[in-house]
């Protein structure tokens, strides 16, 4: 009789789990192994079927110039973004953690890019960065200086796409920032102070180990993001001038969509995997074992 | 907040000068905040006044008048709303489904399933848009909104937050609603459901603004205007290519962020709230 009730409840659960799990097959397991199969084959022209190549489309991946461009891109990127984001919002969030004049109206200057769609955050900045008519180069012209290509110059375009994301992101890690030093007790300051430790001693000694665990969060968030965002592409340089702001998923893009090579875009989608496979081994060994949040 | 809210028992601060912290603070607010006002510049004046700051400067609302009308915006609204709408309707019902079973049924292999949803946090399906679009013109769902929505619904964030308020909630509230003569629906929806509304609305604004905002996959899945989510009809609109006059252009941008900015401006506490509590988008 028990043992028939348990049963029962093992068919429930298993029906309430059905819609998710039919859903996450198709959309997520389904797609991923297939990415990893067509990434051993050439596409058939014409309705022909698919030729199996093995690991040819990894041999033609290796010595794609373009390819290591785009993969050394994206690591410039990550690098050029994740650090300064999270300078810049641990710096915001310790601005309005404390007594600051009109502190909701800098907390809220300091977010708001954070509700804007990527797309929008890139038409406003094409007004900045525009050769002739942008803002930018209107103020240098102000200045009696020369203009810049900020999106047409390869040594530049790079550094303006990675300009405008730290805009976008770092109000969204401030938050996390903030509710972590909302959390730190008081009386650590109130210690510190009656000992006369420095503020900027008590920050490196006291509340920058204790926002660790936020730190590490935020990493994880910010590599995800590094690989996964590249709507901003679209509107300021395709990837261009000359592959110089192409990234790997606008690669990939590129490649299934706009060549309509399938399977090589389904061989650069698996370095994508790797990195996020990577990221997610990171996540659940080192960081779940620190910190739980929610 | 002014000087005189300042603590008595510090009257010495009272006539200096702002702190250096406070000035450093101010000003890197100002230059987050200038781009937005810039766009609201550009929008609401000529474009010869682009890069010419007149206070002076004639007001128009014709910038929005042309973007109204060189593309169909009030399309693009629509789809947008049905595409938001559904898509959090969708994730409320298969993540409290799945969330449920998580917290509260013995299904074999429990913990390794989970971890398998787990997986989806990584593996977004802007990451596979090559093979989802294969599946999605497979299942006939190219260029429709359930087509946009539907590799999304099955959300692991989702389930792992329900599951998550699900968990702390006392098993006694669901024993006294047993006693009452309440099945396993019954239970859900009176009993879980209520108690995990600040984790609903959490997800929920979240879920919106994500979907408000979401770019590629939306681009790739759609190819008419009567599909097309504001994104990406502002994204078309708007390439540099197609020589759309650019107070045009701000007008349009500020015309599809609108109605997401307000609701964050009114309801700044529980966006913030929400981001923090749901972390992952």
């Amino acid at each position: 009789m028990i043992q028939n009730a348990d049963r029962r409840m093992q068919v429930y659960g298993a029906l309430l789990l059905l819609p998710a799990a039919l859903l996450l097959a198709t959309f997520a397991y389904l797609p991923t192994v297939a990415t990893l199969f067509n990434s051993l084959f050439l596409p058939g022209f014409r309705g022909e079927p698919a030729e199996f190549v093995g690991l040819e489309n990894y041999q033609l991946l290796i010595e794609d110039d373009t390819f290591w461009q785009v993969a050394r891109n994206n690591l410039i990127y990550a690098l050029g973004t994740i650090p300064t984001s999270i300078a810049l919002a641990l710096g915001m969030a310790l601005f309005v953690n404390a007594r600051l004049p009109g502190r909701g109206f800098v907390r809220m200057a300091y977010f708001t890019p954070t509700i804007l769609p990527m797309i929008a955050a890139a038409n406003i900045w094409m007004f900045f960065y525009a050769p002739q008519i942008g803002l930018f180069n209107a103020m240098l012209g102000w200045l009696g200086l020369p203009g810049v290509n900020w999106l047409g110059d390869p040594n530049v375009a790079l550094a303006s796409v990675i300009v405008m994301t730290v805009w976008k992101e770092a109000g969204f890690f401030m938050i996390f920032y903030l509710a972590a030093l909302q959390s730190i007790p008081p009386e650590l300051e109130e210690a510190s102070n009656l000992e006369g430790t420095s503020r900027w001693s008590f920050f490196w000694r006291v509340t920058f180990p204790l926002l660790m665990p936020t730190t590490l969060f935020v990493l994880i968030n910010a590599l995800i993001n590094a690989v996964r965002v590249v709507d901003h592409l679209f509107i300021l340089t395709k990837g261009g001038p000359n592959n110089a702001t192409n990234l790997l998923l606008y690669y990939v893009y590129e490649n299934a969509f706009s060549f309509f090579d399938r399977t090589y875009a389904a061989t650069i989608t698996v370095v994508i995997l790797l990195v996020l496979a990577v990221v997610a081994t990171v996540k659940f060994t080192v960081l779940d074992r620190r910190t739980h949040y929610q | 907040m002014t000087t005189s809210t300042a603590s008595p028992a510090r009257p010495s601060r009272r006539f200096t000068l702002p702190r250096l912290d406070t000035v450093a603070a101010w000003l890197l607010a100002i230059i987050w905040i200038f781009p937005l006002l810039y766009a609201f510049w550009a929008a609401f004046h000529p474009s010869e006044f682009m890069v010419r700051f007149d206070l002076l400067a004639p007001l128009t609302l014709d910038n929005f008048a042309d973007a109204w009308e060189q593309a169909p915006f009030a399309r693009y609204y629509l789809n947008t709303f049905a595409l938001v709408t559904g898509v959090v309707l969708a994730q409320f019902v298969v993540c409290t489904l799945a969330g449920f079973a998580f917290a509260r049924f013995p299904v074999p292999g429990k913990d390794i399933l989970f971890m398998l949803v787990l997986i989806q946090l990584f593996v977004f399906p802007e990451v596979l848009i090559v093979e989802n679009y294969r599946i999605a013109s497979g299942l006939g769902l190219v260029d429709t909104i359930t087509g946009i929505g539907l590799p999304y619904v099955a959300s692991a964030f989702g389930i792992f937050l329900l599951r998550q308020t699900f968990k702390t909630i006392p098993r006694e509230l669901e024993d006294a609603a047993r006693i009452e003569g309440c099945g396993w629906m019954a239970i859900l929806l009176k009993v879980y459901v209520p108690l995990a509304k600040p984790t609903y609305l959490a997800y929920g604004l979240v879920s919106i603004s994500h979907h408000w905002n979401n770019f590629l996959w939306p681009l790739v899945v759609t190819n008419s205007v009567e599909s097309r989510p504001l994104t990406v009809g502002l994204g078309v609109f708007s390439a540099p290519e197609t020589g759309v006059n650019w107070a045009t252009v701000s007008a349009a941008t500020l015309l599809s962020i609108a109605p997401l900015l307000v609701a964050f401006l009114l309801f700044q506490r529980q966006f913030v709230q929400s981001f923090l509590r749901a972390g992952i988008r």
